[in-house]
């Protein structure tokens, strides 16, 4: 069963890319590892392998949760299926 | 998959068991190093352990140096131990403590003597060390004397999402088997110090916990000419979709599975609580950490790699696994256990952490590690501070 994204926790807002890349309104399979769900997701932006991608819309000050933990701050807004990295999401340590 | 409840191991007079079954030269300071590795080229089956320290270091260093030397000779993947000092005082200090384990070992002293007379005599005892050794035969030994250490290197986002989460998953299974584990990078946890500390079984564990991460914080801070903000992550991390320094120390966090730890360990101390999870204070550099790892008693050691590290101990064996289906291709020499199945999701974290556990035990049974096999001995001393 071949996966686009990986999500790893069921209560992340992020998935990571494990494809090449993907397109803009690429339709996803998404694999929630913890519990092994099939999810779905369209693709707004082109991302590249190994970043993450909005699963939810976000907004400025969100917190961002991968592998269900707090890892950052949402410092631009974020809409489903975007491209979530350093333009959008800073550290909340300094 | 049942997880088999025995391996092949060599039982020690202490009642621990090893996974290897080495004769080591150990030389106490640099300037021995030559001594140990002309013993170590005249006996066969015995293995020197150079290394760049040992000489005019004082208090907390030097106490370092001799718990990673002891610990190192103690280590039930030796079965015997030639320690070769310049002088007769710290040689013996080794000497006596390794003594306590009940295998046998040897001490000789270079002043006075020369390096000639001196490899002759060390010599004549690894003989007969070596040729002793050579006639232990493995045994079944529960799955409780493997104490298992791990440490990632050369990561990248294929670590936390699948390699990481696959030395979990075999924690997670292990742990209750009665294993001994071990972690420890306490730089690479800074962005999840705090859930980290709550992993501590006992509050005494938690603050132990704590205040070895704040004195390693406020050494960086004291140190460092910014805040890290610009090198974690790495411009390599954020190429690859890393984005804060929380998400790296999360990704490496994974390798603990749902585990709590016990204790929080100085460099190179061993365990005393019994089996279960130990946090080390280590550096994250790979051949310094797992040096302090197998100082400590651990006699097997996992390694995730995403880039593809390539170290290996002179006396731990060192297994590695990736995710990242590139490097399992173009690395494959290095790789002991391909789960980059994972990201294609033709194996799930249960099957993952199978393969590993069957890895692990193929290697403690004596199969060699790809680091044993093309010769990785990297034997590394973690330093303190400048020597006097």
């Amino acid at each position: 069963m071949a996966t686009d994204i990986i999500i790893h926790d069921e209560k992340d807002n992020v998935g990571v890319v494990v494809i090449e890349k993907i397109t803009p309104k690429q339709d996803c399979s998404c694999w929630v590892m913890e519990n092994d769900k099939t999810v779905s997701i369209q693709s707004a932006d082109e991302i590249p392998l190994g970043h993450k991608i909005a699963m939810t819309d976000l907004n400025e000050g969100d917190t961002i949760i991968k592998y269900g933990h707090d890892i950052g701050k949402v410092v631009k807004s974020i809409k489903k299926g975007e491209h979530v990295h350093v333009h959008n999401v800073k550290t909340k340590k300094w | 998959m049942e997880i088999p409840k025995s391996f092949l191991g060599y039982k020690r007079e202490n009642g621990r068991a090893g996974t290897r079954n080495h004769v080591i030269i150990l030389p106490v300071d640099d300037i021995s190093n030559a001594c140990a590795e002309a013993v170590a080229n005249n006996i066969k089956g015995t293995i020197a352990l150079p290394h760049s320290y040992g000489r005019l270091q004082f208090g907390a260093d030097l106490e370092l140096h001799f718990r990673t030397m002891i610990g190192t000779a103690k280590n039930p993947n030796v079965a015997a131990a030639i320690i070769i000092g310049i002088e007769p005082k710290w040689t013996k200090r080794i000497v006596d403590e390794v003594a306590k384990t009940g295998k046998p070992v040897e001490g000789f002293s270079i002043e006075g003597a020369g390096d000639i007379e001196t490899i002759m005599k060390a010599s004549k005892k690894a003989q007969e060390f070596s040729m002793w050794a050579s006639e232990k035969q493995r045994e079944e030994c529960p799955i409780s004397d493997l104490w298992i250490s791990v440490k990632c290197g050369e990561s990248d986002t294929t670590s936390g999402l699948a390699s990481n989460p696959t030395v979990g998953n075999l924690m997670d299974k292990l742990e209750p088997l009665g294993v001994h584990l071990c972690f420890g990078e306490t730089s690479e946890l800074t962005g999840a110090e705090t859930v980290c500390e709550k992993r501590g079984k006992t509050s005494e564990a938690q603050e132990k916990f704590k205040k070895t991460w704040n004195e390693y914080n406020d050494f960086i801070l004291k140190e460092a000419t910014d805040d890290l903000s610009e090198s974690q992550p790495t411009a390599g991390n954020i190429a690859g979709g890393l984005t804060t320094i929380e998400e790296k120390a999360f990704g490496n966090f994974q390798k603990i599975g749902s585990r709590q730890f016990v204790d929080v360990l100085t460099p190179a101390e061993e365990p005393q609580k019994g089996p279960g999870l130990y946090f080390m204070d280590t550096s994250s550099a790979a051949a310094e950490c797992v040096t302090l790892q197998a100082a400590g008693g651990f006699n097997i050691h996992l390694f995730p790699t995403g880039q593809g590290n390539i170290i290996g101990n002179p006396i731990e064996p060192v297994v590695k696994l990736t995710a990242n289906p590139l490097t399992a291709v173009k690395m494959s020499e290095h790789i002991d256990c391909d789960v980059s199945k994972i990201l294609s999701r033709e194996m799930n974290l249960d099957q993952a952490g199978d393969e590993l556990i069957k890895a692990t035990i193929r290697a403690a049974n004596g199969r060699l590690t790809c680091a044993e096999a093309l010769g990785h001995r990297e034997f590394v001393m973690t330093k303190l501070y400048r020597s006097a």
